[in-house]
């Protein structure tokens, strides 16, 4: 069973590869809307399956986080990612299952998956 | 909802809106009684009685976006489905605790779901704020505090990924055996 001991192996490893305070504000910003609309419609699950796949593939400067509603509740769960650069791309109706190829695709091939953004929905 | 943990995440997001510093959740199941009991209790700006007797209100909400607020009305129905009730008491100034009750085994109640789940996303998305989660069943307890594990993390934000997937898992694996004997009723 897990303990405290190793989330201190985990900090060690952490402060060795980057200093994260300061280096995550200018990394990759993934921000999920977590209102009640985002929460019902599976939010949640999108956003832990984002947290673990960062962490499996050991990225740094990304930060996942939340916001509350972005006022397009019909597309929940909302995805925003914003680039080094500050673009912003709107994903829409998230799955954990399309989560993979969002990171793999978009956070580190620089390429957005255009399927799942709010673009080709409403077309 | 499909899950209590998602009503969980829903009523301690409100207690984050409200600036609280400290948010405790407990989740306190008395196979015995059958009773299971949820306290979301925070140290936030809380409320007037006057907007404690509106907030089950589907139509009052603080939010901007849309003129309807179903948080807590949706807390409120899920315990009371079970033959439960829900509570609120708020000091302006002081905070607020959300109080519910639930039947455990009937047949509406629902599944508790992911909680560790929704307790990760709660300390890594408001790293400003401190967390308590106490899981009990009958007389055996789990909690994590973010204030014990700050302690350890020193300069490493909770908002790191890789912590966020140590806590999750930390969680479940620490509250699955509390968690089965919430099942034999």
């Amino acid at each position: 069973m897990k303990s405290l001991q190793e989330l201190a192996a985990i900090r060690d490893k952490m402060k060795q590869t980057v200093n994260t305070r300061d280096t995550a504000h200018d990394g990759i910003r993934v921000v999920v809307g977590m209102a009640t609309c985002g929460i019902a419609a599976g939010a949640r699950p999108v956003l832990n399956a984002f947290t673990e796949e960062v962490a499996r593939r050991d990225l740094h400067h990304v930060l996942v986080t939340q916001t509350g509603c972005i006022g397009i509740c019909q597309y929940e769960p909302v995805v925003e990612i914003y680039d080094r650069d500050g673009t912003k791309t709107t994903y829409v109706k998230m799955t954990p299952d399309k989560v993979a190829k969002v990171v793999g695709d978009h956070i580190v091939g620089g390429t957005p998956v255009t399927e799942y953004t709010i673009g080709s929905t409403t077309k | 909802m499909q899950e209590l943990s998602m009503n969980i995440l829903d009523i301690a997001e409100n207690s984050v809106a409200a600036n609280a510093t400290l948010v405790q959740i407990t989740l306190n199941g008395q196979t015995a009684q059958k009773l299971l009991t949820l306290t979301i209790q925070d140290n936030g700006k809380g409320m007037s009685q006057e907007l404690v007797q509106r907030v089950t209100d589907p139509f009052c909400t603080s939010r901007t976006t849309r003129k309807v607020g179903l948080g807590l009305p949706f807390l409120k129905m899920a315990a009371q489905l079970t033959g439960g009730d829900m509570y609120i008491q708020s000091t302006v100034g002081v905070g607020t605790c959300v109080t519910a009750t639930f039947t455990l085994g009937h047949i509406d109640l629902m599944p508790l779901g992911d909680v560790a789940g929704t307790v990760t996303t709660l300390i890594q998305c408001n790293p400003q704020v401190d967390f308590i989660y106490t899981l009990t069943v009958n007389s055996q307890s789990f909690c994590t505090d973010t204030r014990q594990l700050r302690e350890i993390l020193g300069d490493v934000p909770l908002s790191t990924p890789q912590v966020a997937l140590f806590i999750k898992e930390y969680i479940e694996e620490n509250s699955a055996e509390l968690y089965t004997g919430l099942l034999n009723i």
